[in-house]
């Protein structure tokens, strides 16, 4: 396989018009076209009439062009922006573990370790809240695992690029006022 | 971020309705009128029976149609026939999504019109209402936009970004949903002072840089194609195209939906590529080494089985929809634009020095359209051929009139032996291949040029599926001429059975032998019926009907049910697999170069 078709985590971030449907209108688009969407988290930006999914796929080159060229075609989306892997990427994770008396310290002890937070307790569980970047998420949970997770629940990923600028700034990916492609 | 850009200029009559009160089917009707809209093709029903109120009173006319499928099929052909927007109207519910199959047909044709629906009132919204369907999250994937309209107020804006978007860049299908309560509640009326779509901002002028790099792949190249596609009779470019012919002396394929942007004549012309193209054509592709494709789509029944479509070209694709390049096939050089500015701006660059010679290919182009020309035999029973039926409705009409096929064995040969010389001309359901489109989109495309002969070409099966179109036609005065190829079969799906399924013709025999009799229900909806059932009878047939221009006429055509489309690329093969007939494929194997 040439470095083109092999599939690499990437980050996109689009802005959106914050109207009615327009969730629907994406996630029917990957549907449809049969893109694999990992993540995807959408939520208010500094301008109250704009929204910003944050969508992780898992795509090769010439799907991922695909992908940001059909997102492009909706009128509502404003622009796409992929994030470059070092910028800021973040989860949430809620996680309820068996943390009976015996157990219960070194439950606590990992949660210190991760910069974890227990955020519920009873006799025998504790709910944590973690957040962080894939590979600690993960991590995290690895640890936890032997302990006997009861229940799991984590957000989609959002991101936003380090440095000074903001993503209204930078030109988009296949950015509508790009004329050569 | 923001970028604005004005409305049309309001049309006089509606102006003076700037601030004015009134009802959200007012505004809606004054918006229809103020962006130019002659005639709307639908059905009323409770949802939007308030829009048909003011409708009865205004300038634009509305043709009752029986069935909106036939409201949305004639709104494509009006839209095909004249490059405007084409409009339909339905209700809530099973009205519109009666519309979807003709919306489809127009995303997968890149056809511009506006489907407006009621919707039941907001408030019954998500209750499982009468008649209520979510027509906005049913029509999107196969919409360019659409709306879903609650408020009166928003209505003249959302009528003005629906024809904005529907008509320009890539044109497509807009629907607008909106709600009994929004029709029904008073507001102040205003006409949009300016589009705002910060997302939308098609690109029509392509890149220098890149009609350089095409330029130089254009002077390299020995063998190079041009594979014309629909977008070039969107963009209204066939006069740029033949000066841009003219210039280079490239031999070019034109495919199915852009039949008619060169003039069959041509001397660099080849035809028609794909599944049932001329071999000519194919062979235009397949031994190229340059494709300069400009607004085609490397559709799978252009390319065949994709990975040995034209093995040996480059390619440079020109489209005003981003998304199509290297959708299917990478484009070595990718332009977006605007058909007609991309071919301008080719001709610019390559007007300052001599053309490369491609005569050697050319020549060999031209031997392989000599020795297989796309040809018919007629039948051994002597029974009618189709195909001479279809010549000769071709030669009697001629190149001026507007030809709407159907889709099936008849449309292929209809896309063969019809004078398509004119952009603009030819109506077909190329991508979605829809049956029953003729009749409805002939309607439509008479109604926007009603001095124009406008004939439709239909098969049994097909014309079985939206016929009562042919009441409105008699009731409305709209005078089409049906030809309808009856060999009693679904014909293009008995071909594949004859082909690849041991001839076990399941359930393809319509047994359209007088049932229905095409001449008596012509006659029952007030149409002129005509029957040709021999070759002597087929010349008088046409001119009787060429004759009737007061009343809508049937023709049906008693032809062989044998007869087969060919060339044909059977499905998933190569296109260097064409067979010309059956078992018989053409010898490529010459020197070109």
């Amino acid at each position: 396989m040439s470095e083109n078709d092999t599939p690499v985590t990437h980050t996109l971030s689009v802005l959106v018009l914050n109207e009615p449907g327009v969730l629907a209108r994406v996630a029917a688009l990957f549907a449809r076209r049969g893109f694999n969407i990992e993540s995807l988290a959408v939520g208010p930006t500094e301008h109250a009439d704009i929204s910003r999914i944050t969508l992780v796929a898992n795509v090769d080159q010439v799907n991922l062009e695909q992908l940001t060229k059909q997102l492009n075609k909706l009128v509502e989306v404003i622009k796409i922006v992929e994030l470059d892997p070092g910028s800021v990427r973040r989860e949430l994770l809620l996680v309820k573990v068996r943390a009976t008396a015996e157990i219960r310290s070194q439950v606590l002890e990992i949660v210190q370790l991760f910069r974890a937070k227990t955020v519920d307790a009873s006799t025998d569980a504790i709910t944590i809240e973690a957040t962080g970047g894939p590979d600690k998420i993960e991590a995290l949970l690895r640890m936890l695992e032997p302990y006997g997770i009861k229940e799991l629940v984590q957000s989609g990923m959002v991101a936003v690029g380090r440095g000074a600028r903001s993503i209204t700034d930078r030109s988009g990916r296949s950015d509508k006022s790009r004329t050569g492609r | 971020m923001v970028e604005t850009q004005s409305a049309q200029p309001p049309a006089d009559a509606a102006s003076s309705a700037q601030g004015t009160e009134m009802t959200g089917s007012q505004a809606l009707v004054t918006a229809l009128e103020q962006v130019g809209v002659e005639v709307i093709f639908g059905i009323p029903g409770g949802a939007i029976l308030p829009a048909y109120d003011p409708l009865f009173d205004s300038s634009v006319r509305h043709i009752l149609t029986r069935h909106e499928q036939g409201a949305g099929h004639a709104a494509q052909g009006y839209a095909m026939a004249t490059g405007k927007v084409g409009v339909c109207m339905a209700t809530s519910g099973p009205g519109a999504t009666n519309l979807v199959t003709p919306i489809a047909d127009a995303y997968m044709d890149s056809v511009p019109i506006v489907a407006i629906t009621g919707q039941v009132g907001s408030a019954a919204i998500g209750t499982d209402a009468f008649q209520e369907a979510d027509i906005r999250g049913i029509t999107m994937p196969i919409t360019k936009h659409n709306f879903l309209i609650t408020h009166a107020a928003d209505i003249p804006r959302a009528i003005v970004e629906a024809f904005h978007i529907a008509s320009t860049g890539r044109p497509g299908p807009v629907l607008v949903d909106i709600t009994k309560d929004a029709l029904q509640a008073m507001t102040t009326y205003q006409w949009p002072e300016e589009i705002d779509l910060p997302g939308y901002h098609p690109v029509t002028k392509p890149h220098t840089k890149q009609i350089k790099e095409a330029a130089k792949l254009i002077r390299a190249a020995q063998r190079p194609t041009l594979y014309i596609g629909g977008g070039v009779i969107k963009a209204n470019a066939a006069w740029e195209l033949r000066q841009l012919m003219q210039l280079t002396k490239i031999p070019a394929v034109t495919t199915l939906m852009a039949r008619g942007a060169i003039d069959e004549g041509h001397e660099l012309y080849m035809g028609m590529p794909g599944m049932h193209g001329d071999v000519a054509a194919v062979g235009a592709l397949q031994r190229s080494d340059l494709l300069i494709t400009i607004g085609a789509r490397f559709d799978d029944r252009v390319t065949g089985k994709l990975d040995s479509f034209a093995p040996d070209a480059k390619v440079i694709h020109a489209d005003i929809d981003p998304a199509e390049i290297s959708k299917n096939r990478i484009a070595d050089v990718p332009i977006v634009g605007d058909a007609k500015e991309v071919i301008s701006a080719l001709i610019d660059v390559l007007n300052d020095e001599p053309m490369p010679d491609y005569s050697a290919w050319t020549s060999y182009l031209q031997g392989l359209r000599s020795k297989y020309p796309t040809g018919y035999d007629e039948p051994e029973d002597g029974t009618l051929s189709p195909q001479y039926v279809i010549e000769r409705i071709g030669e009697i009409a001629g190149p001026d009139a507007y030809y709407a096929a159907g889709v099936g064995q008849h449309q292929m040969w209809a896309a063969h032996y019809l004078p398509l010389s004119k952009p603009g001309h030819w109506l077909n359901s190329g991508g979605l291949g829809t049956m029953g489109y003729c009749v409805p989109a002939a309607m439509g495309a008479k109604m926007g040029r009603p001095d124009a002969v406008v004939w439709g070409i239909d098969g049994d099966g097909c014309f079985q599926m939206t016929n009562q179109e042919l009441a409105t036609c008699t009731v409305e005065q709209i005078p089409i001429k049906i030809a309808v190829i009856n060999n009693e079969v679904l014909g293009m799906v008995r071909q594949w059975q004859s082909l690849f399924y041991n001839q076990r013709y399941s359930n393809t025999d319509l047994h359209s032998w007088r049932v229905p009799d095409f001449v008596k229900l012509a006659d029952a909806m007030g149409a002129v019926g005509l029957r040709a059932e021999s070759k002597e009878e087929v010349d008088d047939v046409i001119n009787q009907a060429m004759a009737i221009n007061d009343r809508p006429v049937v023709v049906e055509f008693v032809v062989a049910k044998d007869a087969m489309v060919w060339p044909m690329v059977a499905a998933g093969t190569s296109n260097d697999d064409i067979k010309i007939a059956r078992g018989l494929a053409p010898q490529w194997e010459e020197e070109i170069l």
